[in-house]
């Protein structure tokens, strides 16, 4: 499985963020999108995931018979989370949603260290459990390619580290992960791109 | 497939059925628009018996409208609507999905309750099986309607009157249909057949339009 980008470029609000931007990544690799605030981190990973579609370029998945949508995790700066529903809710829908595949729910609320607040609605839940929340998605059901924009936000010195291993092991099972960040992550061996920002 | 398809329709009806969901709205405006018809038209029973198939229609038509404008604004401001995009799932069947629980939701219970209203103006029991097959038939195709709309009011705020002014024109030849369904069982003047197949046959179209219109509109919001 390789994910390859050419020429991507994108125009928001009749501003250029980036163009001519490529790169490959092959099982098991990692890419991290730095950049200040504004220079379009978050709108690069919505494309790849193609929930915005590029001005310019395309994004292909080669050696994969399942279209570039259907293969990505997206965990954005909302966390997706219905305030109504119990944690445990929350996360057995988009199990079900995605197809299941990985762990259970329980198990995956464990491993995000909140095995105890499966009962709990949602909305009671602090940001940082929260984000374990939204985090906690990527273990329900498996998908070969993470996107996760900031995944670090809000969470606390051990959660920060949770995430890092959490990434390596995906990656350690052939795996590609592309994370967006403006603080510094913990992805050893990863690729970077910085995106300046637009002039 | 099929699984993804019952968990959108399981968590929105869970939805809708918690507290501050809304479902119970619907309802009690449909009994209020109804209660209130006699105070104003005064009480004169052979007047609201001849009415009351329309007051009906009128009453369910504009509940139904109620909380549509928010079938996909509240999965937008949440970032799940990214999500179901992500789904393995054609984005209209995920759409109809959403549609089919709004209106077991909310649809379903004002089928449910206007036989009981029908008793109240008067409404002798023969036409009251009528009315009550015709909303059967006729609410959730104002639904499917209202998808639309709701996916059109997803990136505008306050968007509820849009939604009404974007339905009911679309909405007309159910309330036309449904209506002269109710009288020809009443009536007898014509076969209750003939309108009643025209109602169900607008039903069916926008069981289909609706939910491929609201995925383009969807889609077009991304932009």
């Amino acid at each position: 499985m390789r994910l390859l980008a050419e020429g991507l470029g994108s125009m928001r609000g009749g501003r250029t963020l980036f163009q001519g931007l490529s790169f490959a990544l092959h099982a098991g690799e990692s890419l991290v999108v730095a950049g200040p605030n504004g220079s379009g981190k978050t709108t690069l990973l919505r494309l790849i995931a193609g929930l915005l579609p590029p001005t310019a370029g395309r994004i292909t998945l080669a050696d994969s018979e399942d279209p570039v949508g259907e293969s990505v995790h997206f965990v954005g700066h909302l966390d997706a989370l219905k305030g109504a529903l119990t944690l445990g809710e929350n996360l057995a829908f988009y199990r079900s949603l995605f197809g299941g595949g990985g762990d259970t729910v329980d198990a995956a609320l464990g491993r995000m260290g909140m095995g105890t607040l499966a009962m709990l609605p949602a909305e009671v839940l602090s940001a940082g459990q929260r984000r374990r929340a939204a985090l906690a998605r990527l273990l329900v059901s498996h998908r070969p390619i993470w996107l996760l924009d900031e995944p670090a936000n809000a969470l606390d010195a051990d959660g920060q580290i949770l995430v890092a291993r959490l990434m390596q092991e995906h990656r350690g099972r052939g795996g590609i992960v592309i994370a967006a960040t403006h603080t510094r992550l913990d992805l050893p061996g990863a690729r970077e791109i910085s995106l300046a920002g637009a002039a | 497939m099929s699984a993804a398809l019952a968990a959108i329709l399981k968590r929105d009806l869970k939805l809708a059925l918690r507290a501050g969901g809304g479902a119970g709205i619907g309802m009690i405006f449909f009994l209020a628009v109804v209660v209130i018809v006699p105070f104003a038209v005064g009480p004169d029973l052979p007047l609201l018996k001849r009415i009351g198939a329309a007051v009906l229609w009128i009453g369910a038509l504009l509940a139904s409208l109620l909380g549509l404008e928010r079938i996909f604004a509240a999965d937008h401001e949440d970032g799940s609507l990214d999500l179901l995009f992500l789904a393995p799932l054609p984005l209209a069947l995920t759409a109809a999905a959403k549609a089919f629980a709004h209106w077991i939701a909310t649809g379903l219970p004002l089928v449910v309750m206007a036989p009981i209203l029908g008793l109240m103006l008067g409404i002798d029991a023969r036409s009251l099986a009528a009315v009550t097959a015709t909303l059967l038939v006729g609410t959730p195709a104002v639904t499917f309607i209202g998808l639309l709309a709701g996916a059109l009011a997803v990136t505008l705020p306050r968007s509820g009157l849009l939604v009404a002014v974007l339905v009911l024109p679309l909405a007309i030849p159910l309330l036309i249909f449904g209506v002269a369904a109710t009288d020809a069982a009443v009536t007898g003047e014509i076969p209750l057949g003939a309108p009643f197949r025209l109602l169900c046959a607008i039903s069916l179209f926008f069981f289909v339009l609706g939910p491929i219109a609201a995925a383009a509109a969807l889609r077009y919001a991304r932009e």
